[in-house]
């Protein structure tokens, strides 16, 4: 008995490191791949989280839009293109100027996704939130098995974006990524459409982070805008990449693992102490996702597996 | 007399391949010295390599008999060396007088005003444009405001870097002019052209660099009057 | 009209003074720097519990206890600085970017650490609004904001066009390689640029926190316009944020008026995506601001 409780926190932690695998995976695309800095991941995720909710979710009690009972992949197309569409907006304002337009546009894409999940009652149920968001194959199996088929569909999903980003690098369009990022002016010499490209990886990142999104709604049942708080989506990612190594779909992978296993470790232990403790502790946990960032910002730019052909740090013009 | 600048055996560039390998050049003092040399041949490096603003691998650079070669560039403009680079010299949204000002900053003078007025009557174009933000001057406006914010240190050796880029050919002999009357007041230049012939007219001495190192040294006289210099640098033609 | 005048005009000048001041800062770390300081609301929160911990010991009104959370902000600023900006000047701007993104979440927790998660007000209890003419209210913290605005509008003025080191700060903001090459101090512009920064960040946290009340998310809600207001403004150019900053706290506090039919024009719940639609149309169509900044 204590052995499968083990077993299945183990499960849990598997799942939610998949979605963060993905949630990974998807800012390698944008970051590592595309050089576009992102700081509004945890927008695309909710937007996605809330359009996959409203598709597949059995009832809305008349209460917000919803209750249309879909299949889960039609959960994940919408999802997929609701963040999609959000992120062409935004980076088609931004491509064409420097990386720090984009991050603050980002981070404003993301409050205002905030504030519309927040407010409009009649789109999202407020703070109240949806309730009964199915998984995909649901009723094939009951109780803990049910984590074990979760558990499965996404690590089939994390392989298959991940194949889909070992293709992408491979490609002549992840070479002309490469290449912009490496060496901007060059690129635009013999004559690439710089903009294009860009606003092409923003695009497919953000539609995997709004997949990622849904994906936690599912697995969750239930979503509220708590989704949409960048401590966990936002912050916690961009260490992962860092930490796992930007440019390579294999240390995005390993890097989400990785601190989402410090992470949850830390919260076994925090758990154990007293009530005041446990709060503050918390906030020490945030404190030290900041400084590990930091310290990967200095020490480990290359990650815990470095992008194959090196040169991941374009030089300051 | 010796030498006011000494560089002996200069090789430098950028973390790359050396750009300038193995460069001796003497600079005596209260003369004007010229660079010229084909594009891309390093003479903008070897003004940089002066100026602490390039990675030098080997070799020695002294200053009035001073070993310079470590020192960073902030010390430099104390010690009496000033440089005015090949693009980008003026402070665009600074007005002209603040341009002078700020070159006032690393090595104030003892009497500020006087050292002003001396400038301004070296270029006295300048002295109706001085509340006027110099990004709004014309190319030869700006290079007297570039010039003018060097000499505000009071430095021993200029060094320009090719000051008669994009000027048309009537403002090119003013600035040659203003060269000569910079070195009137005691000033050394040294400098880099890409209009070799008229530079070389009113050089001391000049340079030929090709491929990073000294393909050529003389007076200015003697390198226009040489037949291989002439048929490879200066387009050919008689002097 | 009197109602507009009390209930929206005034507070939207104290908003727009502490949108200016906090952008003030972000407009000259852009300028010098070359990034986008994403810590920048996280500094006006310390500045702001700065001055709180200074009223919990003194007893003394908090905008004269102002020097304590301006030096706990400076503090803040100048460590994080070295330690964690400075090695990262080598490398493309982003990096730092990124870093500043991660000082915000330590500045944050920090907050929460030491002072906790829950709303703290400087003086407790309703203060009473000053009447003038009978129909004109306004809180004395209204009128306070508007007069250090002025003063310190004034004062920088004078700072960035008469003294050396404001002429250095605009010369490295203009052409930093040009402003090495004239022997001006780098190091030393970085500095004072952090410590100008700080300050001014430190007394809008305050004012932001005697508007409303302090709490750890106190500055990083108000990131997004100040980010706005520096755009506007033209990046580089400290006094244009100034204006930015108080163009974008009237749009936000007066886009809540009623302007058609009896409803606000825009629910005051969406005030912030005022800010944020008005950044959005600058990068479309005027990115370098109103008045001729340049372009990161
Ligand atoms: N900052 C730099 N980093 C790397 N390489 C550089 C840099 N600046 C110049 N180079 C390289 O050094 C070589 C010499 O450049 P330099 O600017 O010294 O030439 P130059 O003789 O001044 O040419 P021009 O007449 O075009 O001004 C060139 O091949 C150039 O590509
Ligand atoms: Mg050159």
């Amino acid at each position: 008995m204590e052995l499968s409780g083990l077993a299945f926190y183990f499960v849990g932690f598997l799942i939610a490191g998949g979605i963060y695998a993905i949630l990974c995976l998807a800012l390698n695309i944008q970051w590592g791949m595309g050089g576009l800095f992102n700081a509004g991941i945890a927008g695309f995720f909710a937007v996605g989280a809330y359009a996959s909710a409203i598709v597949t979710a059995a009832s809305s009690n008349g209460k917000h839009l919803g209750g249309f009972a879909l299949p889960v992949p039609l959960g994940l197309l919408a999802a997929a293109l609701v963040a999609g569409i959000t992120g062409w907006a935004v980076a088609k304002v931004c491509v064409r100027l420097k990386s720090d337009y984009l991050a603050m546009a980002s981070i404003g894409i993301a409050e205002i996704l905030r504030l519309v999940i927040v407010n409009e009652q009649w789109l999202t149920n407020g703070s109240l939130g949806i309730a009964n968001i199915p998984r995909p194959f649901e009723g094939l199996v009951r109780g803990r098995e049910a984590d074990l088929l979760f558990m499965a569909v996404i690590w089939l999903i994390v392989i298959a974006v991940y194949v889909l980003c070992a293709r992408l690098n491979n490609s002549p369009w992840g070479r002309t990524l490469r290449a912009i990022r490496d060496n901007e002016d060059s690129a635009r010499a013999v004559g690439k459409d710089v903009e294009w490209f860009r606003l092409q990886t923003f695009v497919i990142g953000a539609a995997l982070m709004g997949i990622a999104g849904a994906l936690s709604a599912s697995y969750f049942k239930f979503l509220s805008p708590a989704a949409t708080e960048p401590l966990l989506v936002t912050f916690l990612v961009w260490v992962m990449l860092m930490a796992g190594g930007s440019g390579n779909p294999k240390g995005a992978i390993a890097g989400a693992l990785l601190i989402w296993g410090i992470w949850s470790a830390t919260e076994i232990f925090t758990n154990r102490l007293p009530g005041e403790w446990a709060t503050r502790s918390s906030y020490v946990r945030m404190l030290l996702v900041g400084l590990l960032l930091q310290f990967v910002l200095q020490r480990y730019r290359q990650g815990l597996i470095p992008e194959k052909s090196p040169k991941l740090e374009f030089e300051r013009k | 007399m010796s030498a006011l600048l000494s560089i002996r055996g200069l090789t430098a560039g950028y973390g790359g391949l050396p750009v300038i390998d193995g460069i001796d050049l003497d600079v005596a003092p209260r003369t004007v010295s010229v660079i010229i040399g084909p594009n891309g041949a390093g003479k903008s490096t070897l003004l940089k390599s002066v100026f602490a603003l390039t990675r030098i691998e080997a070799g020695k650079i002294a200053f009035d008999d001073r070993d310079i070669t470590g020192l960073a560039t902030a010390e430099l403009v104390p010690i009496g060396i000033a440089a005015v680079p090949q693009s980008r010299n003026v402070f665009t949204t600074l007005t002209v007088a603040e341009n002078l000002d700020v070159g006032t900053y690393a090595a104030p003078p003892r009497d500020r005003r006087a050292v002003e007025e001396r400038v301004l009557t070296l270029f006295p174009d300048l002295r109706a444009k001085l509340g006027q933000p110099a990004g709004t001057l014309s190319g030869g406006q700006r290079q007297m405001v570039a010039m003018g914010r060097a000499l505000m240190s009071e430095p021993k050796l200029l060094l320009l870097d090719e000051p008669t880029a994009g000027l048309s050919p009537a403002y090119l002999e003013r600035i040659f002019d203003l060269i000569l009357g910079i070195r009137a007041v005691g000033v050394t230049i040294l400098m880099v052209e890409q209009n070799a012939r008229q530079a070389l007219r009113i050089a001391d001495r000049g340079h030929v660099l090709v491929n990073g190192r000294n393909f050529q040294s003389g007076t200015g006289m003697e390198l226009l009057g040489d037949e291989n210099v002439r048929r490879s640098f200066l387009g050919g033609g008689t002097a | 009209m009197i109602e507009f005048v009390n209930f929206y005009l005034i507070p939207a000048f104290t908003l727009g003074a502490i949108y200016a001041l906090g952008a003030v800062g972000i407009s000259m770390i852009f300028g010098i720097l070359r990034f986008a300081h994403f810590a920048h609301g996280d500094v006006m929160t310390l500045g702001a519990y700065g001055t709180l911990t200074a009223v919990w010991l003194i007893p003394l009104p908090p905008l004269l206890l102002l020097p304590f959370g301006i030096a706990l902000a400076i503090v803040a600023t100048l460590a994080v600085d070295r330690m964690f900006y400075r090695p990262l000047r080598k490398l493309a701007t982003i990096y730092t970017v990124i870093s500043s993104f991660g000082v915000a979440l330590i500045f944050r927790s920090l907050a929460q650490l030491f002072w906790g998660a829950q709303n703290e007000v400087y003086v407790p209890g309703v203060q009473r609004p000053l009447v003038f003419f009978d129909t004109i209210r306004v809180s004395a913290l209204h009128i306070e904001a508007i007069l250090i605005i002025i003063v310190i509008a004034l004062t920088l003025h004078v700072f960035l066009t008469r003294s050396r080191l404001g002429r250095s700060m605009r010369a490295v903001s203009d052409e930093p390689e040009l402003a090495a090459v004239s022997g001006l101090d780098t190091d030393r512009v970085i500095r004072w640029t952090w410590i100008i920064g700080a300050s001014l960040a430190a007394i809008a946290g305050t004012l932001a926190g005697l508007d409303t009340d302090v709490h750890p998310n106190l500055g990083w809600n108000l990131l997004l316009p100040m980010f706005a207001a520096s755009i506007l403004g033209g990046i580089g150019k400290p006094m244009g944020a100034l204006a930015g900053g108080m163009v974008i706290g009237l749009a936000e506090e007066l886009s809540a008026y009623p302007w058609l039919g009896d409803g606000p024009l825009i629910s005051p719940s969406y005030k912030t995506a005022v800010a944020f639609f008005i950044m959005v149309a600058l990068l479309i169509f005027k990115p370098q601001g109103l008045f001729k900044g340049r372009l990161l």
